[in-house]
């Protein structure tokens, strides 16, 4: 059986959006983000035009019913429907939309916040462009010492760190039920510091939430400003730790020679 | 035809230099760093002028690299289709060429009245590449002009004494030998592919000495030395650009310039912006040049007309494909190149505040490739025998919109509160948020590739019938089979094993990481096995299974295990990240290579199974044209806003601070309408450039003693 071509254009794009919300909700149990499916709903609908329009007849066969509501007289009290059922259509989905609700407005969040060129922490001044960490050259020359290093950092996340990012560094810890938006930081995802130099982290860790740059605020963040608690090598270490924990390598720039 | 007076010319011209100066002499009366003029926003004139410049700079630099390759193909089988093809897109140059100059000029005026203090630190230091740009216009514009206006001129294609081709020939050898010694150090070795860049560059200029044997080759030659000036212009403006971003020749204390203007020059963004920038210019132009052909087109009464501005612009679309498919990777590596130079700019850029400008970026171009698939598409119905392969669209038009919708997904989503609760106070999807990620990103890109290019295939094989088998077409397609296997060889081959022997300090790594450098050099090794089987294959008269095993291959390698692995290594061995990268886009380039010398020799000699019907083809495929062209220079001003904005409140980043009320990072909405104005002001002055070069064609028809041969299509 041959289906009409602006029938099968519908029958396309309501069954993507059924499998969307059947996969999501029903298969995955997780929430679908509006803006997320209305962008992947506006490809499909694009994607459809664009191949049911890939050729004359198809353009002929999905433009004809239009023409023969408009132009057919056969179909009069069925164009009078439809020019009185669309504009209430279109003003109910303006209401929808425009309408005022209690709900907080959509955030646009940057990845990762923007570091400064440099840092100034324990009364001196760090270049972010340059600063390594200075113990992990052991990691290759001494082995041993690159050991006791991490250790040392173990003792320091787990007497300070792991209240709010959890003794599996996931940021699932006791006090990370108490936050919303920044959640703690989830280190074994390989999304965070996975994708990050220790200088990164170091800022972070340092600086805190109080240190947070201007640009994508409202950060909201509780992190302590861990220079007041900690040493510098405290920090460095603990940076040692969270990547030799979790299994992630730092990432590193080229050297330009 | 109303001919403007030369005296009223002059008028305007006189008063428009005169509204400079007041405006330049107001702006110096400024606090002494910056000025302003008429109230307005330096920083906003700055960007806008800039861009027109550039957008007008892309395409005057863009076409001629086409053009002259039109010309030689036309010169070369004795078409003069391409020929005329070649004059009508060079014709579109000269408006353009003399305001790009303006622009520039004005550019110029307004740096030094509105931002004196920062022009004075860049004469400082390229105060020689300054007088050697303004003198390399000479030889451009004398280029320009030979080439143009000597184009009926030098027509004539009987051969000169051969000892003139020699001579010219020697000069070609010399100048590849240069090349050879840019290559290889003997001028000195530079920073990342500056090199190979200018070795590039001057191979090409070599090449073109081999052309000329008579008076037309003459010409083609004056072409490519068109393009030569054309590039060294384009490449000294873009050292200032890329100084900026990364200076060089700096004095760590003071802060103060203190290197020579080749330092300066030789900065560490220099390469890598002139490789984007020269593909941009051909993607651009050939977009540009694509719009033109569709207005011709919808405005062509007659069914010749019709036919070559569809020509035209079929044309004019390929080589906007061939330049848009190489610039991800392009763009790849400049940015690699902006994170190596300041890891902070790359945070910026891609985690920061400009993270989400990379998104419309990825929206605009995909768009790119799937309009211009879509024109590909709609025009396999002037062909006959294409309903063959009508099939394969609905399966490609999938692969590019889910690709697409992939490349466009963000890490962390725009979120309601009421999601975020819903996702257990996340920014992050549990599922989506993998999608977010560079390994995805890399896959669809490359598959979004494959799939324009197989689309190009289709089209190309739509009419063609019985074949000739390969075996029965002598020694020359073993020859270019057996040579396109072998580069394709030599590019993954060296690179895998340099994989295989890779040792893991060279990238901070502890020893036990070697497993993944030899796992994708395993992968490479298969891919070098897969193009002797395909290669073998081919010449065995069995092109098409050889085409269709080594895509499958590939589409595996690239998208499927080297997407799915890219986040192992991500996790395990981030640094080695980009390594992936380049394995998937050497192997994507090996089937181009490979797939495209097999289908020469596959479909060479097959029986045509109708002609193609130029002209036959619905408007719909010239509104894509239109929309290729609107959306490219969308992208290319967005690219410029973020290229420039990366270095936030520098002027010369790191160097010489921006201390005026404009120093701040504009937001996405002032970008969007900054861009959406630039992109119209420059279509507008495009659409009355080409009405004004299409009014002087019509003069010169209307007077039979200058009218131009009419071409047979």
């Amino acid at each position: 059986m041959k289906i009409n071509r602006l029938l099968l254009a519908v029958l396309l794009v309501a069954g993507a959006y059924a499998g969307f919300v059947f996969v999501f909700t029903y298969l995955l149990s997780e929430p679908i983000p509006a803006s997320v499916i209305k962008m992947y709903m506006f490809f499909i609908i694009v994607g459809v035009v664009l191949a049911l329009t890939a050729d004359d007849e198809s353009v002929r066969e999905m433009v004809e019913p239009f023409t023969a509501l408009v132009f057919n007289k056969k179909y009069l009290l069925l164009r009078n429907i439809v020019f009185i059922t669309l504009p209430i259509i279109g003003m109910a989905i303006t209401y929808w939309i425009t309408k005022p609700t209690m709900d907080a407005p959509v955030e646009l969040r940057t990845v990762h916040p923007a570091p400064p060129s440099s840092l100034k922490a324990f009364g001196k001044t760090f270049n972010l462009q340059t600063l390594k960490n200075p113990f992990r050259e052991t990691e290759n020359t001494d082995p041993d010492k690159f050991a006791a290093y991490v250790t040392e950092g173990r003792d320091v996340y787990y007497k300070n760190c792991f209240y709010c990012h959890g003794d599996k560094l996931a940021g699932k810890g006791h006090y990370a039920i108490g936050f919303n938006n920044p959640l703690p930081a989830n280190f074994v995802d390989v999304g965070t510091i996975a994708q990050l130099q220790e200088s990164f982290l170091f800022w972070r860790i340092a600086t805190g939430g109080p240190g947070l740059p201007n640009e994508g605020a409202p950060w909201a963040s509780p992190m302590p400003v861990w220079q007041n608690y900690l040493s510098e090598n405290e920090i460095w270490k603990v940076i040692m730790f969270l990547y030799d924990y979790t299994g992630h390598a730092p990432r590193v720039m080229d050297d330009h020679k | 035809m109303y001919k403007v007076p030369k005296s009223r010319v002059t008028k305007v011209v006189a008063m428009a230099m005169a509204m400079i100066f007041v405006a330049s002499s107001q702006a110096l009366a400024g606090d002494g760093d910056y000025g302003q003029v008429f109230g307005l926003s330096s920083r906003k004139l700055v960007w806008f002028i800039a861009q027109m410049h550039l957008y007008l700079g892309a395409f005057v630099l863009g076409v001629p690299i086409f053009a002259v390759l039109i010309e030689y193909i036309g010169f070369r089988n004795g078409d003069k289709k391409f020929d005329g093809l070649a004059k009508e897109f060079t014709g579109l140059l000269s408006v353009a060429y003399a305001t790009t100059a303006a622009l520039g000029g004005l550019l110029l005026f307004v740096f030094v009245a509105l931002y004196p203090t920062f022009f004075s630190f860049m004469a400082n230091a390229f105060g020689d590449a300054m007088i050697f740009y303004a003198l390399l216009f000479f030889g451009e514009t004398l280029c320009l002009y030979v080439y143009y206006y000597g184009w009926d001129w030098m027509n004539d294609t009987s051969p000169w004494p051969k000892l003139v081709g020699y001579s010219f020939a020697a000069m070609g050898v010399g100048t590849i030998l240069l090349a050879a010694g840019v290559q290889f150090g003997a001028f000195g070795h530079y920073h990342g592919a500056i090199q190979p860049f200018w070795a590039v560059v001057l191979v090409i200029a070599g090449l073109g000495f081999f052309v000329v044997k008579s008076k037309k080759g003459l010409h083609v030659w004056v072409g490519v030395w068109l393009n030569v000036f054309g590039t060294l212009i384009m490449m000294v403006a873009n050292s200032w650009a890329a100084y900026m971003m990364s200076p060089s020749g700096i004095d760590p204390n003071t802060g103060q310039f203190v290197g020579t203007t080749l330092d300066a020059v030789m900065n560490t963004l220099w390469a890598p912006i002139g490789i984007h920038r020269m593909l941009g210019n051909i993607a651009f132009g050939g977009f540009v040049a694509g719009a033109y052909a569709a207005v011709k087109f919808i405005g062509s009464t007659t069914p010749e007309d019709r036919a070559h501005y569809d020509w035209m612009g079929y044309v004019s679309n390929f080589v906007g494909i061939c330049g848009l498919i190489p610039l991800p990777f392009a763009g790849y590596y400049l940015g690699r190149e902006v994170y190596s130079n300041s890891a902070v700019m790359g945070n910026n850029m891609m985690g920061g505040d400009f993270s989400w400008t990379f998104i419309i970026q990825a929206m605009l171009v995909g768009s790119l490739f799937l309009i211009s698939c879509y024109y590909l598409w709609i025009g396999m119905e002037r062909i006959p025998g294409a309903e063959r392969y009508r099939g394969f669209v609905k399966y490609l038009n999938a692969f590019v919109l889910i690709s697409f919708a992939i490349w466009l997904t963000p890490h962390n989503m725009p979120l309601t509160g009421a999601e975020v609760s819903a996702m257990g106070g996340s920014q992050y999807h549990p599922t989506l948020k993998y999608l977010g990620l560079m390994p995805a990103k890399n896959a669809v890109v490359n598959l979004i590739i494959i799939s324009t290019f197989i689309s190009f295939m289709l089209y190309r094989r739509a009419n063609m019938g019985d074949m000739v088998p390969i075996s029965k077409q002598g020694k020359g397609p073993v020859i270019a089979i057996s040579i396109a296997a072998f580069i394709c060889l030599y590019l993954i081959g060296q690179y895998a094993w340099a994989m295989y022997s890779l040792d893991p300090q060279e990238l901070d790594l502890p020893p036990d990481r070697v497993q993944y450098f030899k796992t994708v050099a395993m992968l490479l090794f298969a891919t070098c096995l897969m193009i002797v089987i395909s290669s073998v294959l081919a010449i065995k008269d069995k092109g098409v299974l050889a085409q269709y095993i080594y895509l499958a291959w590939i589409i595996f390698s690239v998208v499927i295990f080297l997407g799915v692995y890219g986040f192992v290594v991500m996790e395990k061995a981030s640094p080695f990240l980009r390594n992936i990268a380049v394995s998937q886009f050497i192997q994507l380039i090996s089937a181009i290579v490979l797939v495209t010398a097999i289908d020469i020799f596959l479909f060479r000699g097959a029986k045509s199974m109708g002609e193609m019907r130029w002209g036959q083809i619905s408007s719909r495929s010239q509104y894509a044209l239109l929309t290729l062209c609107i959306f490219i220079t969308f992208n290319m001003g967005l690219m410029g806003f973020i290229r420039s904005g990366l270095r936030t409140d520098w002027h010369i980043y790191g160097v010489l601070k921006d201390t005026s009320e404009w120093a701040f990072t504009p937001t996405n909405f002032t970008m969007t309408v900054m861009v959406s104005m630039a992109t119209l002001v420059f279509l507008s002055a495009v659409a009355i450039m080409f009405w004004l070069s299409a009014i002087s064609k019509a003069g010169k028809k209307s007077n039979p003693a200058q009218a131009e041969p009419v071409e047979v299509q």
